[in-house]
């Protein structure tokens, strides 16, 4: 099976991953980390990994994935105007913003 | 005293006039403000708001208005669930000073039906951990022995009902939050069905497998608790249609034919000998009162724990992808561009468990590993799906115990998160089925074996779990009332 092949290689690379992996998933996740969180977080996702590979050694060709439960059908509603949260409340809990203009503000994301 | 009673008999003496709503509330504040710089249970203790409801609910009554089934019932929140005007942090730093500008749908539910918020309880930051210690302000105390934890994630509203500072407390179970706690503080701690409780206005850990539940002293009142809060919501597409059932009228007391099924193997392989031995009495008093024992297989149930990881932490960091420090919550100061403004956000607001789960989230959803670990860890669900469906064409329920362990000591666990994953073995089957499950106390460690030789023990709390077919909690109710009734574990309070 290809698809175990694929696995038992990542099984090597789990359990070697490298501070450069750490670093790649720390920018990813949008998280600044200190030196210190990057070698003990190699450390902990290592091990934890290590530990979740043990699923792959199940077979489970032919076996549809369960993303949700499914316990319900899918619900639609009339599609019709509802009350929705006013603009100065839902800017209430921002840390900077525009409130007469009815905007969050972020750093300049445009030019210099 | 009012602050040892159960929510039904509250309400039954606020209806009667024989106490008032207010008195029930000032008696529960009182025993919240001595008991919560000891156990550290309430983020937020809500007086004014609570008086102010209570006095409303008096001069109802005096009107001669008809008053709602948890009138004047004092409840406390898990501090993930949003009250309007209520700061609510989910226990950490990024949502400090988060005041939701909205009701979630059970907080509109208990009010309606006259219940009183009191407070909202400390948890695991996020949701995040099995023993409290993970939250921005400190672990939660177990009632029971001050040096142990009470369970996590929910571990203050577990430790709120066991320590007799509420009758009913609601918590949120992803992989277990509702139930070990429930286990190791000995209270009732009920999983409903995933769709039977509206979600919206609760903070996502991961949305395939949170609920919300309740927990109580009795599984009476839990019964109570869940008719209230089930049914569909207009605002969670994922809130169930299926009709409501009556859980009050489950409570017959009668398990006659009802068949429970025990998988053995898998129980065996990891469990401490108090929290068997208790398990298996319990297994007893409910064969003595005419229910079945049957063996069951769960093949895949040890796996359950890996799968739980992979699909939570998934979900989980693309959840937490929200907190930018650009809509609510914390903001780190000075950053210059947009992405820094991020990193240094999430860095400075999240804690190390949420940290290290939307890492390992964001690694196993990554190209390249996704097939690998998440697409891998989907399908084992499917086979754990079908290990208990397999298992409810022969029995009417599933039991376990609800944790491995008694109440551990608080530290023991934090230094190797892996450990701290092994203490939810029992408890996340239920959250990747989907199926219902209920805690109920059932012994004490120092009933059934001292934990070693020559140690002074203390007497810890152990859970026994009852796992039921999907949207039949009823059975479950039935059940734990029985043993309830037959056994008076729920009765006996900490110090």
């Amino acid at each position: 099976m290809g698809t175990n092949r694929k696995c038992y290689s990542i099984q090597f690379v789990a359990s070697a991953l490298t501070l450069a992996d750490v670093e790649r998933i720390a920018a990813l996740s949008h998280l600044e980390l200190t030196d210190g969180e990057k070698e003990l977080f190699r450390r902990q996702l290592a091990d934890i990994l290590a530990y979740a590979e043990q699923v792959q050694q199940i077979d489970t060709t032919g076996v549809p994935a369960t993303a949700h439960v499914d316990a319900g059908r899918s619900v639609e509603r009339a599609d019709e105007l509802t009350p929705c949260l006013p603009v100065e409340a839902a800017l209430a809990n921002a840390p900077e913003a525009n409130r007469d203009a009815g905007l969050f503000k972020v750093p300049r994301v445009i030019g210099g | 005293m009012t602050a040892a009673q159960s929510a039904r008999d509250l309400r039954e003496q606020i209806v009667s006039g024989s106490t008032s709503a207010a008195e029930v509330c000032r008696e529960h504040l009182a025993r919240i403000e001595q008991a919560n710089p000891k156990l550290n249970a309430f983020n937020t203790i809500t007086r004014d708001r609570a008086l102010e409801r209570a006095a409303a609910i008096d001069r109802r009554r005096a009107a001669g208005d008809a008053l709602g089934p948890l009138a004047g019932v004092p409840i406390a929140l898990k501090d993930n669930m949003c009250v309007n005007g209520v700061r609510t942090t989910a226990s950490s730093r990024i949502l400090d000073t988060f005041v939701p500008p909205y009701d979630a749908t059970v907080v509109r539910k208990l009010e309606a039906a006259d219940a009183i918020i009191v407070g909202k309880t400390n948890c695991d930051e996020f949701a995040m951990g099995s023993s409290n210690e993970n939250s921005a302000y400190g672990p939660v105390l177990n009632p029971w022995a001050l040096d142990r934890t009470p369970g996590g994630s929910s571990g203050g509203s577990a430790a709120a009902v066991a320590a007799r500072l509420t009758p009913l407390a609601l918590g949120s179970d992803t992989g277990g939050s509702i139930r070990q706690p429930a286990s190791l503080t000995g209270v009732v701690g009920l999983k409903p069905t995933y769709g039977r409780v509206s979600r919206y206005g609760l903070i996502a850990l991961a949305s395939s497998l949170d609920q919300i539940g309740p927990f109580a002293r009795t599984v009476g009142d839990a019964a109570l608790a869940l008719s209230i809060l089930a049914g569909p919501d207009s605002m969670d597409s994922t809130a169930a249609h299926e009709p409501v059932r009556d859980y009050m009228a489950a409570l017959t007391g009668d398990v006659k034919g009802i068949r429970i099924g025990v998988p053995r193997a898998f129980i065996e392989a990891g469990v401490h000998e108090a929290v068997l031995r208790a398990f298996n009495a319990a297994l007893d008093v409910l064969r003595d009162r005419g229910a079945e024992i049957l063996d069951v297989a769960l093949p895949h149930a040890r796996y359950a724990v890996p799968v739980y990881y992979l699909v939570m932490t998934a979900e989980a960091s693309s959840n937490l992808a929200r907190y930018d420090g650009v809509r609510y919550g914390h903001r780190a100061a000075g950053a210059e561009t947009l992405q820094l403004l991020y990193s240094r956000t999430r860095d400075e607001g999240f804690g190390p468990e949420a940290k290290r789960r939307i890492m390992l989230g964001t690694y196993v959803l990554s190209a390249g590993y996704y097939d690998a670990y998440y697409l891998k860890a989907q399908q084992v669900r499917t086979l754990l799906r079908r290990d208990y469906a397999q298992a409810f064409e022969q029995v009417d329920v599933v039991a376990m115990p609800t944790s491995p362990t008694a109440a551990f000591r608080l530290g023991e666990k934090t230094s190797d998160p892996l450990q701290m994953y092994l203490a939810d073995i029992f408890t996340v089957s239920a959250n990747l089925t989907g199926a219902p499950g209920i805690s109920i106390p059932c012994g004490f460690t120092a009933d059934v074996g001292a934990e070693a030789p020559g140690t002074t023990a203390p007497r810890l709390p152990i859970g026994l779990q009852l796992i039921g077919r999907m949207f039949d909690e009823g059975t479950l109710l039935k059940v734990g009332d029985a043993y309830q009734r037959a056994t008076d574990w729920h009765t006996q309070a900490p110090a």
